[in-house]
């Protein structure tokens, strides 16, 4: 056991955060790409930036009631680098809320059967197979 | 057709049987709990956006554990409400 974790040194981790949206379309993508490449400089893989799009806040956030969500996968290898990201999110206004989460080996594996679109698609499989079983029973 | 077993009973004894709770997990081999769907999220939860206890819902401890913290994730990330009336 003891050498199995020495071989898996790299580490997942997910940043999810609301943007402001009053920002410009230009801006706000602008932000992602700048924590994408911040984290790429750093010596992290990204893995994926997914852009969740513009939703509605379930309460309002420094008075805002809508927000856009993104959210990246990263893989670094040291630890520290969390505490600047967070230190950075925090210091900049473009942000109005985040989230740093260590991954475990079923959340990676369900981001990644989600990319892959396994995760939508099997409830619709699920659904039409349902759907034909139904209409075969009618 | 009415043969021997149709008439067994009066009245269908599965009527007001209570159906045996189930883990929604453990059944269909969910893993992980994604905080980003509160969609799948609001199942769990009452109209004041609580979540609903182990004995309604028949999840395992396992997995209502990692439900609750799922949903607190959901709520700092304003996805889901803290406080509210009329949730659904």
């Amino acid at each position: 056991m003891g050498y199995k974790f020495l071989l898996i040194s790299m580490r997942t981790y997910e940043v999810t955060f609301i943007v402001d949206p009053v920002l410009s379309n230009d801006e706000i993508k602008a932000t992602s790409e700048n924590y994408a490449e911040h984290l790429k400089s750093q010596n992290c893989k990204v893995v994926d930036v997914e852009d969740m799009g513009l939703k509605q806040l379930a309460y309002p956030i420094a008075q805002r009631s809508t927000g856009v969500y993104y959210s990246i996968e990263f893989q670094s290898e040291d630890g520290e680098i969390i505490k600047k990201l967070e230190l950075a999110l925090k210091r900049d206004e473009r942000v109005i809320r985040h989230l740093v989460l260590k991954m475990d080996k079923f959340a990676i594996k369900y981001n990644d059967d989600k990319r892959k679109g396994l995760i939508g698609k099997k409830s619709e499989k699920e659904k039409s197979a349902s759907n034909e079983s139904s209409k075969d029973s009618k | 057709m009415a043969n021997r077993d149709d008439i067994k009973f009066l009245s269908n004894p599965n009527i007001g049987k209570q159906r045996k709770k189930y883990c929604r997990f453990k059944k269909y081999g969910i893993k992980h709990i994604d905080y980003k769907d509160p969609e799948f999220l609001k199942k769990f939860l009452n109209e004041q956006g609580k979540i609903l206890p182990r004995r309604i819902t028949g999840n395992s401890l396992k997995y209502q554990r990692q439900l609750s913290v799922a949903v607190k994730r959901a709520r700092h990330l304003a996805l889901l409400p803290y406080v509210t009336d009329l949730l659904k």
